[in-house]
């Protein structure tokens, strides 16, 4: 086994651009390159072998602590679950089975007006008479493929579908917006099973990705799934004691899904209150145009107040539709994941009450009349331990995937952020050259303007002194850009430059701030690259605080 | 401290030659007070002390203290004199020149209870931060004051930055209060004048919509406030849950603990920023005010010249009059015209007499028509370039409180750009 196979970047083909992870996770990725080669291999083999001789070697693996020896044992082991997590990074030679699902369009019957999906798949895998299938599916038929994967892979977690009914009533099922959520997590479903090393060689997803018509029996999966409840209730047999493995993820799941909710609950209060505030603002720009209106001098500068607040309505809309739109089914999807996980626990501790009520059972009667262990014990034995080992492989799995995907969830949400913050400050930083390009100008005609004070008591600088900190802060600016800064704070020293321009009328005390806030950012780069840069750093903002304290004025320590 | 007002004193004196109103008093008098002094209002104090129901009470003072400008140059170290003055003294003199001197656009005062207020904000007189900006207030009024050309030099206003006792009998005494124009009658003047000047009605006008502008704004502003504070508290919730998260998390932990601490700064950042945002509101409270004191300005136009009109109207009838009693002839209707038809005319020396009463009148009435046209020509002529002068201040002003809020605005941007970011790496680290 190979370790040092390239690892290609993620060409893999169809792969929406949301489900690639930002490029600087992919760090941890590299830390397991080589079993990826592997899966083609073992690929085949997964049918008959059984997980557990995977699972002991995935074990070390899953503590993922960042010390070299474990490190060298991720590297060593056939970790095929860890790789499934990194195989988005994966080569196209060892994925060998792509779907999509796109394309939505609706279809008007006499009976019933209903939407379906194109699913396309591309593969190379001998089990596929072709290399490329494309057919149109709607819910009914996935929502069938995860009936049969359920009746047929017991022991595995099967990934969640959307809601198959919509309960909020106000919902359009046509919508556009609906349609393309509903889309993205089918989508989703699909790739997740076609990922599953076991899961993707199911008959039926085959059935599911290459038959013309599905020759499915409605009535008989409704059939099933009640059937399978059923089963669970009637199961009869009481659970002793549960291993703790499976208890702490019992108490996982649950603490998880309450947090789930919460944060549900706390993303829709922050789009109630946004659209609220949307409100307000549309108000607040409609009284500065109003007034520009009864203004000669002041009309330019009022408008282009107006405008700004303009486009920060439009920012805040895109964000607030970001969040419904991406944010939010996201996280519906995985409080449904956890039930789903929920659900195979309670499966797994069944089948392990039916084993020990058996070997109960049986051992009662072999002290009775000493016959040998009867072959159905041995078979549920042998089923539950299957269950184990399955339950364990796909937690692993099913706990990677989560870490993934909420890193993707919550890097976008914050990059939304950011993004809606930087077109309000790119539109409010280009009416400030407007309005200071003017200023300077009447500056210059003087009339008898009184010098306004405002903000807290320390004096306004004589011109002189306000010469000084420009010069600090470029020499400082130069500094941090010498110690190889990060860009996004490079923005900072501009704009604090540009904004000491902007008049006398600026408070004093704005500028021994900013020039603190400098000084804070400067020790901080500085420092960082110190080996050891902890204490360093905390000298140096020892020495900053007794400045403070000593009221040494900043611009001479620097 | 002092320091500063050398500067505002510079700044003050660049512009001097450029106003026009110097014109009418004397060249040696520096007709800006601020040139030879420098003001400031320093410190706020709570006292109690009977009012005048005899009932015990809280009121903050605040010291004014003052300095000759020259002292300050010189680099004499001479301590200020300094003056505790209550927010009711400051409204008295505000009141004193507005009645004195009604051609002057008078100068705003902080607002006496806090008004538009959004929902954290308290409405508390007592409150530390209110008391900090109606300091900043009460020194830009006498900033404002001392350097108008022509209220600066006023005596009471002198001996109000100066010396504090027995000051308010001195305002009372000149009998100011008199000059007050009776309501009613400046009421009746709008609808009745006849020829007002245009400039005039113009601005006042323009007076009513720029009070209505900026409370319209102001009372947007506070809703919007209100707004952006919900949002941004709301996302410490992120912090909280993000934390407790952290806690079943292995590998997740520590990037959701740091940015559930992230969230937290996010939501108390809006406090601070809100607070800043409180001083630009209270500029646009100035010029809601001002735009009152412009209004008062042009209805006092109003009404010089609805009197001259009225005393003009009132000559001209009385002339009439003794035309009529003179020639015999009635031109118009009058009751002497009825009696005479009754009665028959009325004997010579009663003629005679009647007619020296009259012209005693049209010499009265002419003498009144002269004082009320030198009354509304002086109105005119100072009011005018008052507003002219209020326009400029009023247009650097405002376009300086735009940049300002710009700049806060950008913070803001900043800000929020900087925490998202941190929190970003956070997830990163997940």
């Amino acid at each position: 086994m190979s370790v040092g196979t390239p690892r290609g970047l993620a060409s893999s083909g169809q792969k929406p651009i949301t489900e690639i992870p930002h490029p600087l996770s992919a760090a941890e990725e590299s830390l397991s390159p080589g079993p990826d080669v592997s899966i083609s291999s073992g690929g085949d083999k997964d049918l008959e072998l059984t997980n557990g001789t995977l699972v002991e070697n995935s074990s070390p693996a899953s503590a993922s602590s960042t010390s070299t020896s474990a490190l060298l044992s991720r590297l060593q082991v056939e970790d095929n679950f860890e790789a499934d997590a990194a195989d988005l990074y994966a080569t196209t030679e060892t994925r060998d089975l792509f779907v999509t699902v796109d394309d939505p369009k609706k279809h008007v019957s006499t009976m019933e007006t209903y939407i379906t999906y194109r699913v396309s798949t591309k593969t190379t895998r001998i089990e596929f008479d072709l290399p490329e299938y494309s057919v149109r599916r709607r819910y009914q038929d996935f929502d069938w493929l995860r009936v049969k994967l359920e009746e047929t892979q017991p022991t595995n977690l099967i990934p969640p579908l959307p809601e198959k009914f919509v309960m909020k009533g106000v919902v359009d099922r046509f919508s556009e917006e609906f349609v393309e959520t509903r889309m993205k997590a089918l989508d989703k479903f699909l790739k997740r099973v076609a990922d599953h090393p076991v899961l993707s060689f199911n008959p039926h997803l085959n059935a599911f990705l290459t038959a013309k018509d599905l020759n499915k029996r409605q009535g008989l999966a409704l059939l099933t799934k009640m059937g399978e409840s059923v089963k669970h209730v009637a199961g009869g047999y009481k659970l002793r004691a549960r291993p703790p493995e499976f208890n702490a993820m019992g108490e996982y799941l649950d603490t998880f899904s309450q947090k789930l909710g919460t944060i549900d609950r706390i993303a829709q209060r922050i789009l109630r209150e946004q659209s609220e505030y949307l409100t307000e603002l549309r108000e607040y720009a409609s009284v500065y145009s109003s007034w520009a209106g009864s203004e000669e001098e002041l009309q330019r500068p009022l408008e282009g107040v107006a405008g700004c607040v303009t486009t920060c309505c439009g920012a805040l809309e895109d964000l607030s539709e970001n969040m419904s739109q991406d944010f939010l089914p996201v996280l519906r999807e995985y409080v449904l994941y956890t039930e789903t996980m929920k659900n195979v626990l309670r499966k797994r501790d069944q089948s392990q009450a039916e084993y020990e009520g058996r070997l109960e059972a049986a051992v009662l009667r072999k002290q009775e009349d000493r016959t040998p262990m009867p072959l159905e014990v041995e078979k549920c034995q042998d089923k539950m331990e299957c269950f184990n080992a399955d339950l364990k492989a796909d937690w692993e799995r099913w706990q990677c995937n989560k870490r993934q995907d909420f890193k993707q969830l919550l890097i976008g949400m914050a990059d939304k952020n950011i993004n809606y913050y930087e077109k309000c400050q790119t539109a409010w930083e280009s009416l400030v050259t407007v309005l200071q390009d003017k200023q300077t100008e009447d500056k210059t005609s003087i009339g008898s303007h009184v010098p306004r004070r405002s903000g807290k008591s320390p004096p306004l600088m004589t011109a002189s002194l306000v010469q000084a900190p420009w010069i600090l802060l470029d020499a400082l600016s130069d500094q941090r850009k010498a110690v190889g800064h990060s860009p996004h704070e490079d923005a900072g020293t501009c704009w604090e430059s540009r904004d000491l321009m902007v008049g006398m009328g600026m408070r004093a005390n704005r500028l021994k701030d900013r020039a603190a806030e400098t000084f804070d950012i400067f020790v901080n780069s500085f420092f960082h690259y110190i080996p050891g840069y902890k204490s360093s750093k905390l000298l140096g903002y020892t020495v900053y605080i007794l400045t403070k304290i000593y009221n040494i004025n900043i611009f001479f320590l620097a | 401290m002092m320091a500063e007002n050398g500067k505002d004193e510079a700044a003050a004196s660049d512009g001097e030659s450029a106003d026009g109103t110097s014109s009418s008093l004397t060249v040696e008098r520096d007709s800006n007070l601020l040139r030879r002094m420098e003001i400031c209002v320093a410190e706020a104090e709570k006292r109690s002390g009977k009012n005048a129901i005899g009932m015990q009470e809280t009121f903050t003072v605040y010291l004014i203290e003052t300095r000759p400008a020259d002292a300050a140059a010189e680099g004499r170290a001479q301590p200020p004199d300094s003056v505790w003055r209550r927010y009711s003294e400051f409204e008295l003199l505000r009141a004193y020149l507005i009645l004195t001197y009604p051609f002057f656009v008078a100068p705003p005062l902080p607002e006496k209870r806090a008004e538009f207020v959004w929902h954290k904000l308290s409405a508390d007189n007592m409150d530390p931060d209110f008391v900090e900006r109606r300091r900043i207030g009460l020194e830009n009024f006498l900033l404002r004051v001392a350097s108008h050309p022509g209220l600066s030099n006023d005596k009471i206003l002198y001996r109000f930055l100066t010396e504090e006792p027995c000051w308010k009998e001195a305002v009372y005494e000149t009998g100011f209060q008199d000059k007050a124009d009776s309501r009613l009658r400046a009421f009746g003047a709008t609808f009745r004048v006849r020829s007002p000047q245009k400039c005039f009605i113009d601005m006042k006008q323009y007076s009513e919509e720029l009070q209505s502008h900026t409370s319209q704004l102001l009372r947007a502003r506070a809703r919007v406030a209100d707004r952006v504070y919900a949002v941004y508290k709301v996302h410490g919730n992120y912090g909280r849950v993000f934390s407790e998260w952290s806690g079943v998390e292995k590998v997740m932990g520590d990037g959701l603990q740091s940015a559930g601490h992230h969230m937290d700064s996010y939501a108390a950042s809006i406090d601070e920023i809100l607070e800043e945002e409180e001083h630009y509101a209270d500029q646009l409270k100035e010029y809601l005010c001002y735009a009152e004191a412009l209004r008062a300005v042009c209805r006092k136009h109003e009404l010089t010249q609805f009197e001259l009109e009225t005393a003009s109207q009132d000559l001209i009838t009385k002339k009439q009059q003794r035309d009529e009693l003179a020639t015999g002839m009635v031109r118009t209707f009058s009751f002497k015209g009825v009696t005479n038809k009754l009665f028959g005319q009325e004997a010579p020396e009663q003629r005679e007499a009647r007619l020296t009463m009259l012209d005693e009148l049209i010499a009265e009435a002419e003498d009144s028509v002269r004082v009320k046209t030198a009354e509304r020509e002086e109105h005119v002529q100072k009011a005018w370039a008052d507003i002219l002068r209020f326009k400029e201040e009023k247009d650097k002003d405002l376009r300086e409180a735009l940049l300002s809020y710009a700049a806060m605005q950008i913070n803001m941007c900043k800000k929020g750009i900087q925490v998202w970011s941190n929190t970003r790496e956070s997830f990163l680290k997940m």
